[in-house]
């Protein structure tokens, strides 16, 4: 009896938790963004366990805040944000459903990286993995700078439809 | 004003915020250029990696003030000049008047990022799993600034007459305060005993070998090799320093504990 009402106590707070939006980038969710990485319940409190994206992600303190707040409002009890480090945060795990929201709110989503594939550093000129037009969908683009408005994303531009657009930069 | 903190001397602790320090300082001079960039977008990228490396720095000095009960912080902004253990290359100031010279601030962010990226390769296995983890994180993101600076450096060195000229400049003016940041010591000596990081003279050999490729490709020469040391990893630090750190503390001083 104990144990069901923990899992439905836990189950509920990942219920909440799903509609709690990153700030800077508001059409994802924390769950989609793959920060929260666990909930458990601790000594009668919820402990939820975050993973920051960037080391210096302004938005890390905002999310904890609304994070707590939204389980607050969910009369859900006692709560805590643990911050984890690691493993570190890779946009391998934005969900594919918040690569779609990514993709319908004009941000081209992050090609997935492959395990253990260190990138060499090459010198000018580089190519880089063709990122597809939000837009449009075409492959016709170029990068115009590999730092955007956040600290996770990269600036584009489309050559076909010629609109500007961000990249969910792969980390 | 609020009264400064002393630290007692600790290994352990200097070699972390040797670390923590080197980012900060980085940061703090990066930042200069917020609104003065020569373009929108390098505005916006030297914004970015200012944000990470105080990321970094916060995470470091966390780390190095918790076995003597100090914040992040009291750590940046309560200490004296002469606790402060970055080394005097990060601390020169971007050029002359402000924001300085955009060809010593990328050729420094090429020097910089690169040891940052070497030292937190080798961090990754260190015995502190805390450090540890900062650092597998951190190295993610020093990969996207080596390559941004490396990109400058070759496109101004191998560029017009005007951006090689400055470039070499450059060059000339940092390339003396390179050595410090491999001299060995009885810091690293102890952190390379228990294991919690690195002596920073391993890194010479790849850092060299990295900067001598980009050097190459940027058609730039360095200059002979002097014997002037600059001593900032012990705390002994250039005539800059006390500029940074009146401009970084004066808040906290002047409004103790003040936050927004």
């Amino acid at each position: 009896m104990v144990s069901t009402l923990a899992a439905d106590r836990v189950g509920r707070a990942w219920a909440v938790l799903a509609d709690v939006l990153d700030p800077e980038v508001p059409a994802l969710s924390v769950c989609d963004l793959g920060i929260v990485r666990d909930v458990v319940e601790q000594d009668e409190a919820l402990e939820i366990v975050l993973t920051p994206t960037y080391s210096g992600c302004p938005a890390t303190e905002a999310i904890e805040r609304s994070v707590l707040d939204t389980i607050a409002a969910a009369g859900l009890g006692p709560a805590r944000v643990r911050l984890q480090r690691a493993p570190a945060w890779t946009t391998d795990w934005i969900s594919e459903d918040g690569r779609r929201k990514l993709r319908e709110y004009g941000i081209a989503p992050p090609a997935h990286i492959e395990p253990g594939a260190a990138v060499p550093i090459r010198l000018v000129p580089r190519r880089i993995a063709p990122v597809a037009c939000p837009r449009c969908g075409s492959t016709h683009t170029e990068r115009l700078s590999a730092f955007g408005s956040t600290a996770c994303k990269s600036l584009f531009r489309c050559l076909d439809c010629r609109e500007p657009f961000e990249h969910f930069k792969p980390i | 004003m609020q009264a400064s903190i002393r630290l007692q001397r600790d290994e352990r602790q200097q070699y972390l915020l040797r670390i923590g320090d080197t980012c900060l300082i980085q940061a703090q001079r990066l930042s200069e250029w917020t609104g003065h960039a020569p373009v929108l977008e390098e505005d916006i990228a030297l914004a970015n990696m200012a944000l990470d490396l105080l990321g970094q720095a916060r995470a470091v000095l966390t780390l190095a003030g918790s076995a003597q009960g100090l914040s992040e912080d009291q750590l940046a902004f309560l200490r004296e000049e002469r606790d402060y253990f970055n080394p005097t290359l990060v601390e020169l100031p971007n050029g002359e008047g402000r924001p300085g010279d955009f060809a010593l601030t990328v050729l420094r962010n090429a020097f910089v990022s690169t040891f940052l990226q070497l030292l937190w390769q080798r961090l990754q296995a260190s015995s502190d799993e805390e450090l540890a983890a900062i650092a597998a994180k951190a190295v993610k993101e020093a990969r996207y600034h080596v390559e941004h600076a490396a990109d400058w450096v070759v496109r101004l060195g191998d560029g017009t007459e005007e951006s090689r000229r400055r470039m070499q400049a450059a060059l000339d003016k940092l390339w003396p305060y390179v050595a410090e940041l491999f001299e060995a010591d009885a810091v690293d000596e102890a952190a390379a005993d228990a294991g919690l990081g690195p002596r920073w003279a391993e890194l010479r050999e790849p850092w060299l070998a990295q900067m001598q490729a980009l050097l190459q490709a940027a058609t730039l020469q360095p200059p002979a090799v002097s014997s002037f040391r600059s001593t900032g990893r012990q705390g002994v630090h250039s005539e800059h320093m006390g500029y940074i750190l009146a401009e970084m503390q004066h808040l906290q001083r002047a409004y103790p504990g003040g936050a927004w």
